[in-house]
Order: structure tokens, then C-alpha cells, then sequence
């Protein structure tokens, strides 16, 4: 377990150093100048002299290359260009509003595909399974930010339960908080929980028709004993795989969805510092969608060794 | 159960056309997609009213008999909108997977053709890397470089189909690799890349028909959601996710604007997924088969 | 009263008829071995006595175990009957068992799913179980997980579970088929030792002849899904009825007409081939571990000879053949095949390797299923210099009728065909090139006997006609016996014995081949002649 956990931590970092360097290059390599297209065309020669020096332009790529790895690793992201702030600060307010919202409707994701899964694979070719992967089948082709507008339409300006967007502040308390990105996170959360609930279920059917299967049920097990005892854990690990994809398309997509709620998550920050082509603050967030991604898939393939002794072995 | 197979005899391959017309999800599924197609095909040579024309007066009407599903804020009739703007779906949804598969699937072979090795190694870690950036992030790096528009969404989305299509033919391949048909092939003097292309491409089709049909509801999904933020097509090209993203400020009075562009995306996936699930079933037998 | 009495059982899935008034019965301490061919309905009859059938099954007749009527049970009552009265032991034993369990808790579940009892009695009870099942705890720890034991032991487990609770009826279906013959022969030996010893009723399942002729005390032989005979073992061989049952003896122990002319010269040349294989490290940094899987093997082969190489799994016998076929290169010795060498300058020699050519065992997966059968059986021609398409035709249509199939079926696709027919065009598919050699990796052993003995004979009616060596590699003896001048044993990388057939198996000289040779089922000496 503890080889395992080694080689999986060096090709983590492996990982990160490389996606450092794609990310590095093509923010600062790939466009060209990027004071020039920070400050837009028409640019005073020596203001843009100025500004490369600000960045460090200047130097050369592998200094420049060392010194953003350097200040990521202390913490120090750099001075947003437009807000004159450290970028540091900035991404930690925003944060404050996008993990929660990520982790929210995984919960959430996560609290609706199981139980639904696990019933449709018990009752597998019912009228009750049918009903339900029709259903999953619609909200896997929903798109979110549609259905988020539709929940706005319905929950918040007919209904009147909820506010249309914005966030309240963790300091309004954790109950008006958690309200805010409650449209969100279900948003979010519907269609992931629609694929979560399809790949449970057929991994269930697949473990089901297992030998090892027929086996528990030769011992006396009923069907039902048999998919919760053996068939369970066993699908189990096509269905962490999934997850774990599923937490970097939360955190991802919920840029999109920041914006239908107009929530100021990173989502928001990200479209911000694009329009003003604030460069520093684009890359850095990008970083930290990227790390957020990579260490997931970490934990996940921990928890395949957890799930499985034959990986523990390895 | 599988040991029925054994003793009843796996089902023979005649019938494969009947079996299509008893899948209900291929029937419905193909039925949507042709729709869209038809209407994208259509909107070449006729749409009802031409989408370029603002006709202010007219503007943000519910539907009625001259304007099936309404106008939008300048007055622009919604059914012509949405035809033009599935041509915009399907061409960026189609080139992502072309690039997806054009890229991936030789990459996928290469690696199974050489599987264990360190390139086998770089290429897989090389998916992997790529799968930390899901396509939105892909795009918004893009976007921060070049600027917003279609190309860069083509783009973005067919680089996140990469590491898809490449996975799944090296997993594909690498349970042929196995297969004795292939050891014969190998006796008979044939190299790896041969081989690759004679015989392990053709048996991985199956599977990469059923993940190009997914991957292109997906790409409409994204397209949509990146022009919704304003990282696709720009306009004056109709795109079903602007229309959107136009229709929010209007929800409240005029949700026809929100409702038929988002109906329309719903649908067309649905579609494609049911598609997708019908072929799955009808290959199925035969891959399953191919295991024993 | 009978312990087990299936009556006029009949069974149709989904509408297809499977079994017909099959009736069987079976007394508490005898063994029931019932005998059939695939398709023969065999295993149906078990799952059905389990009560464990595919959906859409409807039985009909009776299943009376100890007098009580199976086929009228809830699933409920099943529940309560499987593990506990009925115990089943199946023909896989490397996916029989839960890969994320511990073989103790596995065995413990018997147990606890049927008696209110605490975890540990449940725990030493399973100890006592394995204990039975000749797989102590205390040399293998109830700890382990199921891929830390060999198939073997494996099964082992699986048939504790089966008898933790001693049931009275024990169903095996095909238990021993997926193993070695050394190990077959421990398991078959458990699983009589366990019927003697506790009394109960065994109901053994098995497409082999001999294997149930070694135990069995009873025996039923089935064709599609009829029994078509039984009786008592000592006398049902001699007094077989049915012609199916004399056509299913006569195939077990068919010996093919050879006319084999062996000269003296030699024409695969094997020198001192080793062959090892680098593992990866223990730790990130460690040394590479290599196994070492043929270690210096050395044999000639003379042509129209057909020389048999046994052993059993991971002796090397697969490294050796790939390392024969040219596909991977040897670290050091020499293959030539009339005199040219296999590998020149690390490159396979397609000179040589068109005089050598293969026939797999998986008559399923030897050709892709995508092309058609004139195609698949005009590969090899890659080997030859440009053929003109009128002579590959011409080629294509002699090998198939060479080997009993028409040129006509060129045109079709592989599953159109029997895994008879499949095994044929993988003949013809080896003869196109006229090769002087053919190796035939486990060639029949995928193939009912009947079957098998066609194509035995068509082997040797080829080699016959042709001219042909085969190197036979097979861990199975009895065919090794039938159509061999030669046999080479291998174990653990070496050539322990080598030496005529015959003299081999009459009177084997290194203790693996007497081991190998005392493992090996064999049907009683009056019938075999």
C-alpha cells in the first residue's frame, strides 16, 4: 500500500510539473507579448516597456518559468494587473464561493445516483426501472445552465422561493449561504447525478453477472443479499472513476453556472480578468482548476486501492 | 446468466437488421438526430425568414401562425434561428470528434501496439494530463490567447476528445492483442502497424461508432454551454447557446425565448444518446460473443 | 427413499426447449457422474436442481430431495435450501470467488447466512471447513484474499464453502476443468474422500469420460437433453445400448491410423533456447527481478515426425513455442528449421517461417471475425513473395477441400461455422504455405471428443498426404498418446524425460512423469482397447 501510495504521489507530481509548464507556455508563450495584449493594440511604447518590466518579461522564459513556479509554491501568485491586488487574495475570496459549490452538488450528486442506481439495478427490466433510466436519460442531455434558468423562472420569480442569484455572504450565516447556491448546485448537480445513476446501474448489472455472483447465491443469499454483500463494492470502482471525473467537471462547470447566478466564484473572476486581459490572475486560476483535477484523480486512485486488495498488492 | 450461453448456442448475426427495427432507442434516437440534421440541411436553402433581418417591431412575440415559435429582442423569427444555429452545433460537435478521432484513435493503437513500453507509458500519462483540463478550461486558456470564436470551441472541445478516443481504442485493442487471430497474424509475418490497421481497427470500430455518437452530444453540450458564455460562435452567427444567453434577460416575460433554443439542445442530445445506447445493444451480442 | 429423485424434468428458456424428461437419482454417500457433450443440457440439470436458472426458465417434472419436491418451492424456502442442504462447487474457481473478500470471511458466510451464530464460531468453523477442504489455516491464512491463492487452491475454498455447513447433496459441474492434471487428480480425490468420509450424495457434472469413470458410482449420459443412458460404473462401459453412448466411447479413446514414415534427418533444430522475462521491481528503485521461463532446452524434431510436448501451465511450453514461431527473439541457444535459423540478425526469417505454420486452441478466437474465411486462410501468402490472385484462389480452394470443407465456404464469414469447422479452416489456413512443420498449440483441447477424433484423424491423414511434422504441444495426455512418435515432458522451464510415446507413459522414469502419468484419468483397461 504504501509503494502504491509513493509511485502514485511521484506521478502526481510528475503530473503537476508538466501541466505547469502547458500552462505557463501557452499563456505566455503561445499569444506573443502578453503586455502588449494586456494593454491592447494602441500601447504606449514606453508604458508597455514598464509593464514587462512590472512582469518580469524581460527574462529569460526559464526565469521567468522558475520564478511563477517559485511563488506558487510560496503561496505567492503575483499582483493582478488590473485590481492591483495579489491575485492570492482574490482567488481565495472567489473560492470561498466555488468549492463549497462543487462540493455541494457532488454531495448532492452523489445522495441522488446511489439510492436510484441501486434501486433500478435491483429491479432491473421493471416498469420502475424503465420510468427511471428514461428519466436519467433526460437529464444526462439536459444542458445545466438551461435548467438553471428554468429553475430561476419557476422558483424564483413564479414561486418566489428563492432568490434569482447573487450570494449572501458566508458572514449572513451558513443557512442563507447554503440557500444561495442551492439552485446551483442542484443545476449542477441534476445531470451529473443522471450519469452517476446510469454508470452505478450498470455496473451493478455487470458485477451481477459475475460468477462469484452465482456463487454467493449457491451459499443461500438472495438476490438482494448478493448485490449488497458481493455486488456492491465490486462496481464500486467504475463508479469512483466516474466521480472522481465528475468533481472536475463540477468545479469546472460551474464556471458557467456562476454566471447564470451571477455568484462571485472563480467562474465569474475568470470571464472578468479575460476581458481585461488580466493575464496573471488567467493562469493562476487555471493552475488551480488544473491542481484541484490532478489531486483529485489522486485520491481517487486511492480509493481504487482501498476498495481492491489486488491493487494494494502492486 | 452467462453459463446459459454456453449450453443454448450464442445467437446467430443474421437478423441484425431486424434487431435494429426492434430497438426502440436506435428508432427514436436516429428519428430526433435526422430532424436536426434535416433542419440544418434545410436552413442552407430555405429558412422561413431570414435570420440576419431585425425587425424591431416585431419584437419578443410569443409563438403564432407566422412565427411558429416567436421572435426574439430584434424581431428575429426563433424557428429560423434554431435551424441555422444547429448547422453551428453540428459542424463544431462534428470537427471536435473528427479531431478527437483523427488524433486519438491512431494514438490509441500506437500505444496498444506497443503496449508496456515506455511510449505506451508517455502517451497514456499524456491522457491523463489532458483529462486535467476538462474542455472549458481548454477554452478559456484559448480564448484568453486568441479571443473568443468557433474555431477556438472546435478547438477546445477537440482536444478534451483526444485522451476519449485514445483511451478507448488502446483498451479495445489491448483485449484484441490477446486474441489468437492476431497471433496468426504474426505467424503469417505481419508487423505490429499492419496489424494495427487490418485487424485490430476494423474490430474496434463498434465501439468507437458508439463513443463518436457520445462524444458528439457531448460536443453540442459544450458548444453550447461555451457560446452561453461567450466563448463560441459570435455573432452575427446563430448559435444556440447565445440565444440563450440572450434570452436570460427576458426570462421573466418572455421564457419562449429561453424554452425552444433549450428544447432544441435537450432533444438533439437526447437523440444522439439514445442513438448511441441502441447501437451499443446492437453490437453487443457480437462483442460479447467475441470474449468467450 | 433416494436422496435426490429428479423426475421427468423438463426445461425450456425463454420458449427453447433445453431438457426433456430427464430423471435421475442419486443415494446419500454414492457419486452421480453425468456425462455429455456441450449443449447436452448437463450443467441445466444442476442449475435447476439449485433452483438457480436463468430468467425466463420454466421447469417442469419433478426435483425431490429427500422426498421433497424442489420445483415447488418459494425462492424463499431456496434461500434457505442452497448452501445449507444443497452445496455447489463450479468450473471456474478463478471467478468463483468475490475478488475483494477474504477466503475466511467467504467461507464464514455459508455459516452465518443460515445459523444465529457469533463471528467467531462462524470464523472456526470456516477454519474447520478449509481444514476439510485440505487447505489448512494455518499454512494458509484465512486473511488472504482469493488472488493470492493459486486455481487450485482456489477451488479448495470454493468447496469449503460448499460443505461448511455439510449439506447432504453436493453438486460439482465440471469442477476440475479449468485445472492441471496433477491438480485435478487432488481435487477429484477430496471431493470422493468427502463423499465417503461425511455421506453425502455427490452429483458430478463433466464432459470427460474418464474423469467420471475413476469415481463415479453411478453413471447418466446426456445428448441434448435427454439422458440417454445410465447404469452403475463397473458395467456401463462394457454394456452400453445406445449408439450415442458406444460413439462417445469410441471417440474418448480414438486412436488415429497413422502411416508414419520418420526420417532420419532432422528439421527443427532446438539448442540450449533460453528465454527470460524482466518483472517489474519490488520497490521504485530495486533491482528488476527476471523469471527465468525456458532454461536451456534442447530437442530435434525429424521430419515426418510428430513429437509431443506436455506439461502443464507455466512450465514454459507457450515461451517456447512463441520463441519456435519467431515471435519473440531467445537470449541465447539456436532454433533452425532445416537448417536455417528462425531469427537471423534479430529479425525474423520469412524464408523459414513459411515452411512453419500454427493451429491455436481457441477455434473462437483464432480469426477475426470481420473478414471472410478466403481471406483469413490466404494470411500466411503475406510470407510469400507477390502471389497472383488466380494462384491464391486456386491455393485457397485446394486447402479448404484438403481439410473436409468446400471452396464454396470461402466466401463465408467464421461464424457461420462450427468450432469443428472453425479448427478445420485453421488447418487449411496452415497448410496454404505447404509447410514442412505445424505446430499445434492445444489444438484440440477446446473441442468435444467426437469432434476431436475427426480431427485427429484429419491431422493424421494430412501428414499422410503431405508430408508433414507436427511438434504437438498439448497438456492433455491421452491425445498426446494417440497421435505421437515422441514425447518431450516439460516442467519449470526444462526437458525433465524425453523418449518414444509409448515407452514414456508405460514406464515413466523422472517423478514428474510418473506423477503426470498416475494424475491423468484413464477409462478401466477392458474398455480402453
Amino acid at each position: 500500500m504504501l509503494r502504491f501510495t509513493l509511485t502514485r504521489l511521484l506521478s502526481l507530481c510528475l503530473s503537476l510539473a508538466v501541466a505547469s509548464v502547458v500552462i505557463f507556455a501557452a499563456i505566455e508563450v503561445l499569444p506573443g507579448d502578453p503586455a502588449s495584449i494586456m494593454l491592447g493594440v494602441n500601447a504606449q511604447p514606453d508604458t508597455l516597456a514598464a509593464l514587462r518590466a512590472e512582469l518580469g518579461l524581460d527574462q529569460p522564459m526559464a526565469a521567468r518559468y522558475l520564478d511563477w513556479i517559485g511563488g506558487l509554491l510560496r503561496g505567492d501568485f503575483g499582483i493582478s494587473y488590473t485590481y492591483r491586488t495579489p491575485v492570492v487574495e482574490m482567488i481565495g475570496d472567489r473560492l470561498a464561493v466555488s468549492l463549497p459549490l462543487a462540493l455541494f452538488s457532488l454531495a448532492l450528486t452523489i445522495v441522488i445516483a446511489f439510492p436510484v442506481g441501486i434501486w433500478a439495478a435491483a429491479r432491473r427490466g421493471s416498469v420502475a426501472d424503465v420510468a427511471i433510466m428514461g428519466l436519467t436519460q433526460l437529464g444526462v442531455a439536459i444542458p445545466n445552465f438551461w435548467f438553471a434558468m428554468l429553475m430561476v423562472l419557476v422558483f424564483a420569480i413564479n414561486l418566489q422561493w428563492f432568490s434569482a442569484g447573487g450570494f449572501a455572504g458566508w458572514d449572513a450565516g451558513l443557512f442563507p449561504a447554503l440557500k444561495s447556491l442551492t439552485l446551483p448546485a442542484i443545476a449542477l448537480a441534476l445531470p451529473q447525478a443522471s450519469i452517476l445513476a446510469r454508470v452505478m446501474r450498470s455496473a451493478l448489472l455487470d458485477t451481477l453477472s459475475e460468477d462469484f455472483i452465482r456463487t454467493a447465491r449457491a451459499k443461500g443469499l438472495s438476490r438482494r443479499e448478493a448485490l449488497w454483500r458481493h455486488a456492491l463494492r465490486n462496481a464500486l470502482i467504475p463508479v469512483l472513476t466516474i466521480i472522481g471525473m465528475q468533481f472536475s467537471f463540477l468545479l469546472a462547470g460551474g464556471i458557467i453556472i456562476e454566471n447564470v447566478f451571477y455568484l462571485p466564484g472563480l467562474g465569474r473572476l475568470i470571464f472578468q480578468a479575460i476581458s481585461a486581459r488580466d493575464l496573471i490572475v488567467v493562469e493562476s486560476v487555471v493552475m488551480l482548476l488544473v491542481f484541484a483535477v490532478i489531486v483529485v484523480n489522486f485520491l481517487v486512485e486511492l480509493a481504487y486501492a482501498a476498495v481492491d486488495p489486488r491493487l494494494r498488492a502492486r | 446468466m452467462s453459463h446459459s450461453q454456453t449450453e443454448t448456442g450464442a445467437p446467430t448475426e443474421q437478423g441484425t437488421l431486424a434487431a435494429a427495427l426492434r430497438n426502440r432507442n436506435l428508432i427514436l434516437g436516429g428519428l430526433l438526430t435526422l430532424v436536426f440534421l434535416g433542419a440544418a440541411l434545410i436552413s442552407f436553402v430555405w429558412v422561413p425568414y431570414d435570420v440576419t433581418q431585425m425587425a424591431i417591431a416585431n419584437k419578443i412575440k410569443p409563438p403564432y401562425a407566422e412565427h411558429l415559435l416567436g421572435t426574439d429582442h430584434y424581431g428575429r423569427d426563433i424557428l429560423s434561428m434554431l435551424m441555422v444555429g444547429a448547422r453551428t452545433s453540428i459542424a463544431v460537435a462534428v470537427l471536435a470528434v473528427g479531431i478527437g478521432m483523427v488524433i486519438g484513435v491512431p494514438l490509441g493503437l500506437w500505444a496498444a501496439a506497443k503496449r508496456g513500453s515506455l511510449l505506451d507509458e508517455v502517451i497514456m500519462r499524456g491522457n491523463d494530463l489532458v483529462f486535467a483540463f476538462p474542455s472549458l478550461v481548454i477554452a478559456v486558456m484559448i480564448t484568453a490567447a486568441f479571443g473568443p470564436s468557433a474555431t477556438n470551441a472546435i478547438v477546445a472541445i477537440g482536444i478534451f476528445n483526444i485522451p476519449v478516443f485514445a483511451r478507448i481504442t488502446r483498451s479495445g485493442a489491448l483485449t484484441l492483442w490477446n486474441r489468437d487471430f492476431i497471433l496468426a497474424a504474426r505467424v503469417a509475418g505481419k508487423g505490429s502497424a499492419r496489424i494495427s490497421f487490418e485487424h485490430i481497427l476494423p474490430n474496434v470500430l463498434n465501439l468507437l461508432i458508439v463513443q463518436g455518437t457520445i462524444q458528439f452530444s457531448l460536443g453540442i453540450l459544450a458548444e453550447a454551454g461555451l457560446s452561453y458564455v461567450g466563448l463560441g460562435a459570435q455573432p452575427p452567427t446563430p448559435s444556440w447557446g447565445r440565444m440563450l444567453a440572450d434570452s436570460q434577460t427576458f426570462i421573466s416575460f418572455a421564457p419562449h425565448m429561453a424554452l425552444f433554443p433549450g428544447l432544441a439542445i435537450l432533444l438533439t442530445v437526447l437523440g444522439l444518446n439514445l442513438m448511441g445506447d441502441g447501437l451499443r445493444d446492437l453490437f453487443d451480442p457480437k462483442l460479447r460473443r467475441g470474449r468467450t | 427413499m433416494n436422496l435426490l429423485d429428479i423426475r421427468n424434468l423438463s426445461l425450456a428458456i425463454h420458449g427453447t426447449p433445453i431438457l426433456h424428461d430427464v430423471s435421475l437419482t442419486l443415494e446419500a454417500g454414492r457419486i452421480l457422474g453425468v456425462i455429455g457433450e456441450s449443449g447436452s443440457g448437463k450443467s441445466m440439470t444442476a442449475f435447476s436442481t439449485m433452483q438457480l436458472l436463468p430468467q425466463g426458465a420454466e421447469p417442469t417434472g419433478q426435483i425431490l430431495l429427500d422426498g421433497q419436491d424442489i420445483l415447488t418451492r418459494t425462492e424463499r424456502d431456496m434461500c434457505s435450501v442452497r448452501g445449507r442442504e444443497i452445496g455447489m462447487v463450479f468450473q471456474e474457481p478463478m471467478t468463483a470467488l468475490n475478488p475483494l473478500k477474504r477466503i475466511g470471511d467467504q467461507v464464514a458466510e455459508t455459516i452465518t447466512q443460515h445459523e444465529r451464530v457469533p463471528r467467531r464460531t462462524a470464523m472456526e468453523r470456516a477454519a474447520e471447513a478449509l481444514r476439510r477442504a485440505e487447505l489448512p489455516p494455518e499454512k494458509f491464512p484465512m486473511s488472504r484474499f482469493p488472488h493470492e491463492l493459486s486455481g487450485g487452491q482456489r477451488q479448495r475454498v470454493v468447496i469449503a464453502m460448499a460443505i461448511a455447513l455439510r449439506p447432504r447433496l453436493l453438486i460439482a459441474d465440471e469442477p476440475t476443468t479449468a485445472l492441471d492434471v496433477t491438480t485435478q487428480a487432488q481435487i477429484l480425490a477430496l471431493l470422493k474422500k468427502l463423499v465417503r468420509e461425511e455421506g453425502m450424495g455427490l452429483m458430478m457434472i463433466s464432459h470427460d469420460l474418464a474423469v467420471v469413470a475413476d469415481m463415479a458410482d453411478e453413471i447418466a449420459i446426456m445428448q441434448k437433453g435427454r439422458v440417454v443412458e445410465t447404469g452403475p460404473a463397473e458395467t456401463l462401459f462394457r454394456e452400453m445400448q445406445h449408439p450415442y453412448s458406444k460413439a462417445l466411447l469410441a471417440a474418448s479413446t480414438h486412436a488415429p491410423e497413422r502411416g508414419a514414415e520418420v526420417a532420419e534427418t532432422p528439421l527443427l533444430e532446438v539448442r540450449k533456447v533460453r528465454r527470460s522475462y524482466a518483472l517489474p521491481a519490488k520497490t521504485p528503485f530495486g533491482a528488476r527481478r527476471e523469471i527465468e521461463a525456458v532454461k536451456g532446452v534442447s530437442f530435434t524434431l525429424k521430419r515426418g515426425e510428430s513429437l509431443g510436448l506436455v506439461g502443464e501451465s507455466g512450465c514454459g511450453k507457450s515461451t517456447l513455442t512463441r520463441a519456435i514461431l519467431g515471435l519473440e527473439e531467445v537470449q541465447s541457444g539456436e532454433i533452425a528449421l532445416a537448417g536455417a535459423p528462425v531469427f537471423t540478425g534479430h529479425k525474423p526469417n520469412p524464408e523459414v517461417r513459411r515452411k512453419m505454420q500454427v493451429v491455436f486452441q481457441d477455434p473462437y478466437g483464432s480469426f477475426n471475425p470481420r473478414h471472410r474465411v478466403a481471406r483469413l486462410v490466404a494470411e500466411p501468402f503475406h510470407l510469400l513473395p507477390d502471389t497472383p490472385r488466380a494462384e491464391r484462389d486456386r491455393a485457397v480452394a485446394e486447402a479448404l477441400e484438403a481439410v473436409g470443407l468446400s471452396a464454396a465456404d470461402g466466401a463465408k464469414y467464421i461464424h457461420e461455422f462450427s468450432g469443428g469447422q472453425r479448427q478445420r479452416i485453421a488447418i487449411a489456413r496452415a497448410l496454404i504455405t505447404r509447410p514442412e512443420l505445424i505446430l499445434l498449440d492445444e489444438a484440440v483441447s477446446a473441442l468435444d471428443v467426437q469432434v476431436r477424433a475427426q480431427i485427429l484423424d484429419l491431422l493424421a491423414d494430412l501428414s499422410d498426404r503431405f508430408g508433414l511434422s507436427y511438434l504437438f504441444i498439448s497438456h492433455d495426455l491421452s491425445v498426446v498418446r494417440s497421435i505421437t512418435d515422441r514425447v518431450l515432458v516439460m516442467k519449470s522451464g526444462e526437458i525433465v524425460e524425453e523418449g518414444p510415446t509409448e515407452q514414456v507413459f508405460d514406464s515413466p522414469q523422472h517423478p514428474y512423469t510418473q506423477a503426470l502419468v498416475a494424475a491423468a484419468p484413464v477409462l478401466p483397461d477392458d474398455v480402453a482397447a
